[in-house]
C-alpha cells in the first residue's frame, strides 16, 4: 500500500481520525506520519493548554490591555507572548508577570511556595526569608488551633525578624542619601 | 570513547540488576536548570544560546562525571546517530529536532547525562538500573551543587525556587521516574485501576519509548507531576513509596497466575519465545510486545536460557537508529523488519 498523502513510498502507519462521529482512516509513510505528527503536536501542545490555563489569572471579561502588554524588561517577552508560546522568556519573567503566574502555579501544582533545595550560593539569604514565611505559616496554624500564648511569642518573633531585615533595608537608603 | 563504542556495549542502568529489578528495569532522576537572566533556549538569540552553550560547557567539561566521557555537538552528528542517543534514552526527541547550539554530555556509563539547550538552559538526568531513585538523585544532586557552587548561577526565587522555561517544572525542577514492567497487572486487567490510583496520588504514566508515546509491551514509566511546593526528599519518597505497592500488586498477580493458569502463561511465553526465534520479517511494535511475555518468562523461571541482560540488549537494539548503525546504512522500514529479525534470531539462537 503506498502513502496517501505522498502516493511515492510504502505506507507503514495507519491513522484513525474521529471527526464529528465520521471515522476515517489514512495510511502513511514515515516521513509523511513524521510530519503530520509535528503538525498535530503544533495543535494540540502542552503550550495550548498552558495558555488556556494561563488566562486564570485574569478575569476574562475584564482583561484589562495593561495586562496583556505587561513585558518583561530583561528579555522583552509579553504576557501576550507566553500565552501565546506557553513557555517564558527568561528568570525575570517570573516576577515581570508575578501577578498572572501566581494563581497558575497554584493551578499547576497546588502550591505557590518553594520549599526544596536552595543553590549554595543563595543558600543564606534564601533561608533568613525561609525562617520568616515558616514562622508565619506556624501563626496561622497555632491561631486556627487558638493557641494564643504561642502565637503571641511567635507574632514577636516575626516582628523581631522584620524589623532586623527592615533596618538593613534603611541602612541602605540612608547611605544612598549620604552619597548624594 | 566515542560514539561508536555505543554500539558494543549497554549503559550500566540496562544491567537488568538492582532492587526489584524483575518489575522495575530503572530508575531515573532529571533535575532543570536555567542561567540567571539569560533568555531560555527558545527564546534567545542565535549568540545568546551559543553564550550560554560555551559556558555551560565550560562547567561540565571539568566535571568528574564526565570523565571518560563524552561531550558532543548536535550539529556534528548524522540523523542516525542523533536518533541513536534518543533510542539509548540519553537525549530527548525534542533535543534532537533542531541541532543547532545544542550539545549532549554523557558519562562512560551512560548513567549521567546533560542537555545543554534543550528547553531548559541545562537539563541533567542520572539513570540506575532497578528501584533506586534516592540513588539516582544523590548523584543529581551532587553534580548540580559542584555546578552552582562553582561557575553557574542558576536562575532562583526564594518564593518559586528554580526558575524554568515551563512553569510546570518550576520549583525543585525535578522529575524522577521510574520503568516498571507489569505485564500480569495488564493480564488481568487490574492495571487501569492501578494508573487511575497513580494518577489521583500526584503521579503520572507514559510509555517505554518517552514522552508522548503510549505505553507499550507492558512497559510504563511512571513520574512525578508536581514540582513546586515539596521538597525534593518528599517527592523521591513519595515515588518510592507507592511504587513499592505497585510492585507489590504485580508480585501477587504473578503468584495468582502462576498458581492457577500456569499452563495458559507458560503457551504465551513459549509462544512469544518461538516467534521471536524463527521469524524473518518483524515489526518494532510486535517485537515489543513478545519481548515483553520473553522478559515474564526469565522472571518467572519459565525460560532459563538467556538472562535479562540480554533481552534488555534487545529492547534497546532493536530500535530503528540502532539497526541503521549496525547496518552502517540508512534502511527502509521494511528493511528494517527483516534486519530487525535476522538480529533477534542471531542474539537468540547463540544464547
Amino acid at each position: 500500500m503506498l502513502c496517501d498523502l505522498c502516493g511515492k513510498n510504502q505506507a507503514t502507519v495507519h491513522v484513525t481520525e474521529i471527526v464529528n462521529n465520521q471515522m476515517s482512516e489514512t495510511h502513511l509513510c514515515e516521513e509523511c506520519a513524521r510530519e503530520k505528527s509535528i503538525q498535530m503536536e503544533q495543535q494540540f501542545g502542552l503550550s495550548d493548554l498552558l495558555a488556556g490555563l494561563a488566562d486564570l489569572g485574569t478575569n476574562l471579561a475584564g482583561k484589562t490591555e495593561e495586562e496583556t502588554k505587561m513585558k518583561c524588561a530583561n528579555c522583552g517577552m509579553t504576557y501576550d507572548d507566553f500565552r501565546k508560546i506557553g513557555r517564558l522568556g527568561c528568570s525575570d519573567c517570573y516576577s515581570a508577570f508575578h501577578k498572572n503566574l501566581a494563581p497558575l502555579l497554584k493551578r499547576i501544582h497546588g502550591a505557590v511556595q518553594h520549599v526544596g533545595a536552595v543553590p549554595i550560593k543563595t543558600g543564606q539569604e534564601a533561608k533568613k526569608k525561609s525562617e520568616l514565611e515558616e514562622l508565619k505559616e506556624k501563626l496561622q496554624e497555632v491561631v486556627q488551633q487558638e493557641e494564643f500564648e504561642e502565637a503571641a511569642k511567635i507574632r514577636d518573633k516575626i516582628r523581631e525578624l522584620e524589623k532586623k531585615n527592615g533596618d538593613k533595608n534603611k541602612t541602605k537608603d540612608q547611605g544612598k542619601g549620604k552619597i548624594k | 570513547m566515542t560514539l561508536d563504542d555505543l554500539m558494543n556495549r549497554l549503559g550500566e542502568w540496562l544491567k537488568g540488576e538492582g532492587p526489584n529489578s524483575d518489575i522495575v528495569m530503572s530508575s531515573r532522576v532529571r533535575l532543570a536548570r536555567n542561567l540567571n537572566k539569560v533568555p531560555f533556549s527558545h527564546w534567545a538569540t542565535k549568540k545568546q544560546r551559543e553564550q550560554t552553550l560555551a559556558s555551560i560547557k565550560e562547567a561540565l567539561a571539568d566535571n568528574e562525571f564526565l570523565k571518560d566521557g563524552l561531550l558532543i555537538s548536535m550539529k556534528e552528528l548524522d540523523e542516525i546517530d542523533r536518533n541513536l542517543l534518543v533510542e539509548r534514552h540519553l537525549v530527548s526527541r525534542e533535543f534532537i529536532q533542531k541541532p543547532d547550539s545544542k550539545m549532549a554530555a554523557i558519562s562512560a556509563n551512560e548513567a549521567i547525562s546533560g542537555m545543554i539547550n534543550e528547553e531548559d538552559h541545562l537539563r541533567l538526568q542520572v539513570m540506575k538500573s532497578g528501584f533506586n531513585v534516592t540513588g539516582a538523585f544523590d548523584i543529581a544532586t551532587k553534580i548540580d551543587q559542584s555546578l552552582a557552587g562553582r561557575l553557574l548561577d542558576f536562575a532562583f526565587s526564594s518564593e518559586w525556587g528554580y526558575l524554568t522555561a515551563c512553569p510546570t517544572n518550576a520549583g525543585t525542577g525535578l522529575r524522577a521516574s521510574v520503568m516498571l514492567h507489569l505485564p500480569t497487572l495488564v493480564l488481568t486487567k487490574q492495571i487501569n485501576k492501578v494508573l487511575q490510583a497513580i494518577t489521583r496520588l500526584g503521579l503520572t504514566a507514559r510509555g517505554f519509548y518517552g514522552e508522548g508515546t503510549e505505553a507499550s509491551g507492558d512497559f510504563f514509566q511512571i513520574s512525578n507531576q508536581v514540582t513546586l511546593g515539596q521538597r525534593e526528599e518528599d517527592i523521591t519518597d513519595n515515588i518510592e513509596r507507592i511504587i513499592k505497592q505497585v510492585v507489590e500488586y504485580e508480585q501477587n498477580a504473578r503468584q495468582m497466575l502462576m498458581a492457577q493458569e500456569r499452563q495458559r502463561i507458560a503457551d504465551r511465553i513459549w509462544r512469544a519465545y518461538g516467534i521471536l526465534k524463527n521469524a524473518y520479517i518483524i515489526s518494532s511494535g510486535e517485537t515489543i510486545e513478545l519481548l515483553s511475555s520473553v522478559r515474564l518468562g526469565v522472571d518467572l523461571e519459565i525460560i532459563k536460557d538467556i538472562n535479562r541482560h540480554q533481552l534488555n540488549e534487545l529492547f534497546i537494539f532493536i530500535q530503528p537508529a540502532h539497526l541503521q548503525k549496525l547496518e552502517g546504512k540508512k534502511l527502509s522500514p521494511q528493511e528494517r523488519d527483516v534486519k530487525r529479525a535476522q538480529l533477534i534470531r542471531s542474539k537468540l539462537l547463540s544464547s
